[in-house]
């Protein structure tokens, strides 16, 4: 079926070109970084993990939202989400390709990558992760090529397909619970320790990845003329007000008990992002994330305040919209201040601030292209096959 | 890659040894297999042995900073430390205020001198450490004696570790550490980019029947011993004075004490 990739209009090959230019800009920054280090980066003593590990994170949560269509499809045969399961499916391949990726140029050592395999650490829940990463990227690759394999025959998917596709449902799910036990064990980083962080993950990964979805697919709609159906449009928009909610809920959760708590440690970190914190050596205020992190708290509120009622909701333009700012709350609060937030204050009570380098932007850029060649490849495929069988 | 081969084979050898002798002690001694987090790790040929080695540091002894540089200068010399000017820096023994050093632990109204003066941090070598409960490789493995020790060249420079430390008592290899070694001592390893490190309890000098280096500097300010014994002189000493242990409520169990 691959040969379907290689068909495409003008439009399709300069976008494959784009991204090919991106991914060619991260290989040479990779390239520097593998050379120089990861004094490249922004990252320091203090804040030892940065954009990477953040993207990864944010990834995950993306990958692990093909469930919100496996689940209904394959577990309660709701056939409205027929059409769309692949397109699901497939989006988690591409996702979880770059988080790997983005574990893999994080790692001062590279190519001692295998160490994790030759030397198995059940209480590193690292391990772990890259058991439910590999595990879930095989389970969707082969779900989703063999359905369209029978799509294309025009005959239903086979038995195994299913139970496959069931079995994938729990490891959706603990890609993004173990991802968020890599924070949630540890002790000391108030932010980070705290029983609800699977909870918070799961949630902002129900809203934020068939978000995402939903805004490809009327992509796709536009550009290669494929019906998505409304009805299913609906339910999807429904189900990512609801993870939407919860999400808020959550955080609000976390804001309660720091604050009614008044313990120090829980509250620093979140007074930090939205307002700052003080360095005790030098005095110094220091708030850089501030202004994001306004910004994400006014887009999720009016996200939820245009996707609850049904009437705005259902009007196109204005779903289109709130989607795409409900995409950027997210990842502002997951891609970035989750992970820097961690970090800050030190464990000397001292603050030292992070903002990602060109180094880890440009790499990253060639990540999110690799993805993105994954994805329109695969989806390229099951457009043209579904359009013959249709 | 002939060694990671060997590993390799090592490892699946010990597994099916292990399988085939239905059970664990094959596999407890073999380096390659997955081991629990704590004590695997035979010490050896070490000269000064001990169940649990532990440090206690008399702070009012010092007075200020600068009496700990001879300590931080023995410490940093003797291991190749690199001098990294910015925020990538490596450090295997520093200081910290108080506030740095106890942090949430603020005593309102604390003596002026407790209050002002320097403590020295580095690695609390604790009985129950993190960094190595979240090492996916072993590269950070605690002996049975105690000492929290790595292997610099099994780590990949996942940082885990540095996450996983209350203390932040690791440094990263942001870059090649060697153009910033004043003075290379021949006798002792330096690293290489992309590892983490931190202070190893001086592993090198307890082998040849020596103190760790910053306690030699210290002239008898710093007491190191076993903490396993309850006739040792640091065990006298804990129980002679009023100590302060960094973050007790998180349960690591540092084995570094302070007497303030
Ligand atoms: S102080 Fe940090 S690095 Fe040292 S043993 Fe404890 S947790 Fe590990
Ligand atoms: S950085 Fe090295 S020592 Fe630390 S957790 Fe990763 S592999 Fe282990
Ligand atoms: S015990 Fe050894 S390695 Fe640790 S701080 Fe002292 S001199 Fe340095």
């Amino acid at each position: 079926m691959l040969e379907k990739a290689l068909n495409g209009n003008k439009y399709y090959w300069w976008w494959i070109s784009l991204l090919l230019v991106c991914i060619g800009v991260g290989a040479y920054n990779y390239a520097l970084q593998f050379q120089h280090g990861l004094q490249l980066t922004n990252m320091s003593r203090d804040v030892s993990w940065g954009f990477y590990v953040a993207q990864l994170t944010y990834l995950v949560g993306v990958a692990a939202s093909g469930v919100m269509l496996v689940l209904p499809y394959y577990l309660h045969d709701y056939k409205k989400f027929g059409n769309l399961v692949v397109f699901g499916e497939f989006m988690a391949i591409g996702a979880i390709i770059m988080c790997l990726l983005f574990v893999v140029v994080d790692l001062g050592q590279p190519q001692r990558l295998m160490n994790v395999v030759l030397h198995p650490t059940p209480n590193s829940v690292l391990f772990w992760d890259m058991i439910v990463l590999n595990g879930y990227m095989f389970l969707n690759i082969i779900v989703g090529w063999a359905s369209l394999e029978a799509q294309k025959k025009g005959v239903p998917y086979a038995q195994w397909v299913k139970i496959l596709a069931i079995v994938s449902v729990p490891f959706a799910f603990s890609i993004h619970t173990v991802t968020a036990f890599l924070y949630a064990g540890i002790p000391a980083r108030h932010f980070w320790l705290t029983a609800i962080m699977a909870a918070r993950f799961l949630a902002s990964a129900f809203c934020a990845g068939p978000a995402i979805m939903l805004l490809l697919l009327f992509i796709v709609e536009k550009v290669a003329k494929f019906e998505i159906g409304d009805y299913a449009v609906k339910m999807l928009a429904r189900i990512i007000t609801y993870a939407m909610i919860f999400n808020v809920f959550f955080f609000g959760l976390e804001l309660f008990t720091a604050f009614y708590s008044q313990i120090p440690g829980h509250m620093h970190s979140i007074v930090y992002l939205f307002a700052g914190l003080e360095d005790p050596t030098t005095g110094q205020h220091l708030g850089v994330m501030v202004p994001y992190f306004w910004a994400a708290a006014f887009m999720a509120l009016l996200s939820l305040a245009l996707l609850i009622p049904s009437a705005t909701r259902n009007c196109k333009p204005v779903l289109i919209f709130a989607l795409i700012i409900l995409v950027a709350a997210t990842w502002i609060d997951k891609g970035m201040g989750l992970v820097v937030a961690g970090f800050i204050p030190n464990m000397f009570e001292g603050v030292t601030e992070y903002m990602p380098s060109s180094t880890e932007l440009f790499i990253s850029l060639g990540i999110y292209a690799i993805g993105a060649l994954v994805v329109t490849v695969l989806w390229k495929i099951a457009v043209t096959v579904k359009k013959a069988a249709a | 890659m002939k060694t990671t081969r060997r590993d390799f084979l090592k490892v699946a050898g010990v597994t099916a040894l292990g399988m085939a002798a239905g059970a664990g002690p094959a596999l407890a001694y073999s380096k390659g297999a997955y081991l629990p987090h704590t004590e695997h790790m035979d010490t050896g040929h070490d000269h000064l042995a001990a169940k649990r080695w532990g440090m206690v540091i008399d702070t009012r002894a010092f007075h200020g900073e600068a009496d700990y540089a001879p300590l931080i200068e023995a410490c940093h010399k003797e291991h190749n430390v690199p001098t990294i000017p910015g925020t990538q820096d490596v450090k295997w023994l520093w200081t910290g205020g108080f506030h740095a050093t106890f942090p949430h632990n603020h005593q309102e109204f604390l003596a002026e001198r407790a209050h002002h003066a320097a403590y020295p941090l580095l690695c609390n070598h604790c009985d129950n450490p993190p960094c190595v409960r979240v090492c996916p490789t072993q590269a950070t493995f605690k002996r049975e004696d105690g000492i929290v020790m790595m292997d610099m060249h099994r780590c990949i420079g996942c940082r885990f570790c540095m996450a996983g430390c209350p203390y932040g008592s690791r440094s990263f290899n942001f870059q090649d550490p060697r153009p910033f070694i004043a003075e290379e001592n021949l006798a002792y390893p330096t690293r290489m980019k992309g590892v983490v490190e931190k202070c190893t309890f001086c592993t090198e000098r307890l082998a040849e029947g020596k103190m760790p280096a910053c306690v030699e500097a210290s002239e008898g300010k710093i007491v190191f011993g076993d903490l396993g014994d309850p006739d040792s002189e640091i065990r006298h000493i804990l129980a002679e004075n009023f100590t302060l242990r960094r973050k007790p409520d998180l349960g690591t169990s540092p084995s570094v004490f302070y007497i303030i």
